[in-house]
């Protein structure tokens, strides 16, 4: 199996890895990028190709394909904030986050929509911004996808998607296939370790050697820690060497200088870095906002087995509980399912001892739809609020209200009527008091009662939104809808902390879009060449 | 410090606990490696051989998986980490906050199972998410073994040439 990263690397990518750093550094460029996932590699591409001396700050490792093994041990700690552990204060909600060279991108599911027409209709609406029409958005989107091998996927889905349509279909809820970013993709179903066949398009096969095939350079194991401002511009950034261990500075700091800076660390390192370098923040909105599509989980046993671990993870979708629901009235959801492997499975389930053992035992068996909750919509589903815990490091606060449990029980009582309905024998939502149910019926009753609580219904997200929220005016956001921030003039932000509400689907393909566009528009702003054409 | 407060939000009774247990901190540790190693065998019963020579060897290689998992969080919740088990090693917070009356060497499965649902189900959220903690720390450093595949008709990775 070819690695080309390697390759690249060899032949003469400029890469440093700052854990193996012995002396401090200065380094200056046109400009830094912080993050190296959806929105800094799409940044890099495009601000490289503009003739720009581009360099990119990752906290997380370098790893490429011949490192990706396909196992949890591994990739957890290696590839993902917090060892894939990280979680609300209250810790009542897990949230998967890459950290790593190419981040999320690395280590997601594939899965690419659209921003859909009615998220984009309603920041036109609630958030005044109106140039982010479905019109004006679609060129971008189209050449994303295009850049990223987009397309729906033709191969039928593995037993663990098909139940979810079988299901759905028989109740008559309509589902559609789920396009992916792949390139002649083996089906294996360890998208989430990263990919080892190259095949899934994420920033570490595209856009990064693009940028590095024009010079660029990338550090990795660099923790951008604070700007320095000095009026209304950022002059440095400094950030600290990492150990190799991925979790402790090594002691070492590099200081780098730039005309411009775009933040791209992820929504809630984004708006972390920005609270720790204490960023003007006039109207106090910086880390408010913050979305999750809180998701929850519902699984059921089968007779035949679902081998959930193989083919790609998500392949099949249902919108009917968004599409057919005012976007700011009760909360919609999204329905999906998950790839199941020992570790991530084991640790969501439910129990402990001969309880835990007797479900794991049917791992194979098992079949699990997620139900990702659209927030920020509605006047109550406020999302959350990024902070800093003494140490610096960021913590997110996400109360669940009774919003968010009122859409949460339809949600469950939803995904058990599916698996019913596509041949399930039992099913449970993931939930300490429940023990599962042995039919619909039973399931109905079971679910009406069960008592809807943080730390007692599993909540997780693998998809972090807002923080630095955009809008039209300084008054209510922290970016104009271009990702400049409105106090510090060389400063953007281009990533899916922008986001002012959540997007209701899987988000890589609205980071993609929104910042090829914004990226372009900035690199003819530090050029003084034209605006692309599609503008 | 705001990390203490933040995990103790179950409110005074926790405040206190949790201030007596940090007062008599125990050696960097040596808490854990007693306490995993009582939790081990019940939170897998059903996993775990019931006997047979490889038992002792399987807990030992899971203490040293949970011990890896801690080290690859976040320092802050490293701390908070070893503030729970300092809750559960320390005799005084182990009797009252736990259930847990003898040592945990001598501590029954069924006391050991009590403790693990009391806090599983508790009204407080610090127990509840201490009870998480366990069980995501344990099954997390089970599963993660190739060994313990064959068992739950797991194949493993395919093969990438």
């Amino acid at each position: 199996m070819r690695d080309p990263f390697r390759e690249g690397l060899a032949a003469g990518w400029k890469h440093v890895d700052a854990s193996q750093l012995a002396v401090e550094l200065t380094i200056e460029a046109d400009v830094v990028i912080v993050g190296s996932g959806a929105g800094g590699g799409v940044t890099a591409e495009i601000l490289a190709a503009a003739g720009l001396k581009i360099v990119i700050v990752e906290e997380g490792p370098l790893r490429t394909s011949s490192d990706f093994n396909m196992r949890e041990a591994e990739a957890y700690p290696d590839l993902y904030q917090e060892s894939a552990a990280r979680k609300t204060a209250d810790k009542a909600i897990n949230i998967l986050q890459g950290r790593c060279v190419g981040g999320s991108t690395t280590v997601n599911w594939t899965s690419s929509f659209r921003t859909p027409p009615r998220t984009l209709q309603w920041w036109q609406s609630a958030w005044g911004l109106k140039r982010l029409g479905v019109d004006a958005m679609a060129p971008w989107f189209a050449a994303m996808e295009q850049r990223l091998h987009v397309g729906l996927w033709p191969i039928p889905p593995n037993e663990n998607n098909a139940a979810l349509a079988r299901g759905a279909t028989q109740l008559g809820i309509p589902v559609a296939v789920i396009p992916r970013n792949v390139k002649m993709c083996w089906n294996l179903g360890y998208c989430g370790m990263g990919c080892p066949t190259n095949a899934k398009q994420s920033m570490l096969v595209t856009t990064l050697p693009a940028a590095l095939t024009k010079g660029a350079t990338l550090i990795s194991r660099l923790r951008a820690e604070s700007f320095e401002f000095s009026g209304n511009k950022a002059v440095a950034l400094s950030a600290l060497a990492m150990k190799p261990d991925g979790i402790h500075p090594s002691g070492i700091k590099v200081n780098l200088r730039a005309r411009h800076f775009v933040l791209a660390g992820g929504a809630i390192n984004s708006p972390a870095l920005l609270l720790r370098s204490k960023a003007a923040d006039p109207h106090g909105l910086l880390g408010k906002r913050t979305f999750l599509h809180p998701t929850l989980i519902s699984s059921g046993l089968f007779d035949k087995p679902v081998r959930a671990y193989a083919g790609a993870p998500q392949s099949v979708y249902s919108d009917h509980f968004l599409d057919n629901v005012a976007v700011d009235g009760p909360l919609g959801f999204k329905l999906e399912v998950p790839p199941l492997h020992p570790v991530l499975f084991s640790t969501t389930l439910q129990g402990w001892g001969e309880a835990h053992a007797r479900l794991m035992r049917e791992f194979a068996n098992s079949q699990t739809i997620l139900a990702l909750v659209r927030d920020g919509f509605h006047p109550e589903s406020r999302g959350g609020q990024v902070r800093l815990r003494d140490d610096g490091s960021p913590l997110l606060d996400y109360p669940l209200n009774e919003t968010y449990w009122e859409a949460a029980r339809r949600a469950l009582l939803t995904m058990a009527e599916i698996q019913f309905a596509a041949g399930a024998r039992w099913v449970t939502p993931v939930h300490e008091s429940a023990t599962g149910y042995n039919s619909w019926a039973e399931a109905k009753r079971g679910l009406a009662e069960l008592p809807l609580a943080p730390l007692r219904c599993r909540v997780v997200s693998a998809h972090v939104m807002g923080g630095c929220a955009m809008a039209d005016t300084p008054q209510r956001g922290v970016v104009d809808d271009e990702g400049r921030h409105f106090q510090i003039e060389n400063l953007s932000v281009h990533d899916g902390s922008v986001f002012p509400t959540s997007i209701g689907a899987n988000p890589q393909l609205s980071i993609y879009g929104l910042v090829a566009r914004n990226a372009s528009l900035l690199a003819a702003a530090l050029t003084g060449k034209a605006k692309p054409a599609i503008l | 410090m705001t990390t203490r407060r933040e995990f103790l939000k179950t409110g005074l009774a926790g405040g206190l606990l949790l201030n007596v247990a940090a007062c008599a901190r125990p050696s960097e540790n040596g808490g854990r490696t007693v306490v995993l190693s009582a939790l081990i065998p019940v939170m897998l019963a059903g996993a775990l051989p019931a006997e047979g020579a490889g038992r002792p060897e399987l807990i030992v290689r899971t203490l040293d998986g949970v011990e890896r998992a801690i080290g690859g969080l976040a320092p802050a919740t490293q701390k908070e980490i070893g503030e729970l088990f300092d809750l559960l090693a320390f005799p005084l917070t182990r009797m009252l906050a736990a259930g847990i009356w003898s040592p945990w060497p001598e501590a029954t499965p069924a006391a050991i199972g009590n403790f693990l649902e009391s806090w599983r189900h508790s009204r407080f959220d610090l127990l509840k998410s201490g009870y998480a903690a366990l069980h995501d720390l344990i099954f997390g450093a089970w599963y993660a073994r190739p060994d313990t595949w064959a068992a739950i008709g797991y194949p493993g990775p395919p093969k990438v040439e």
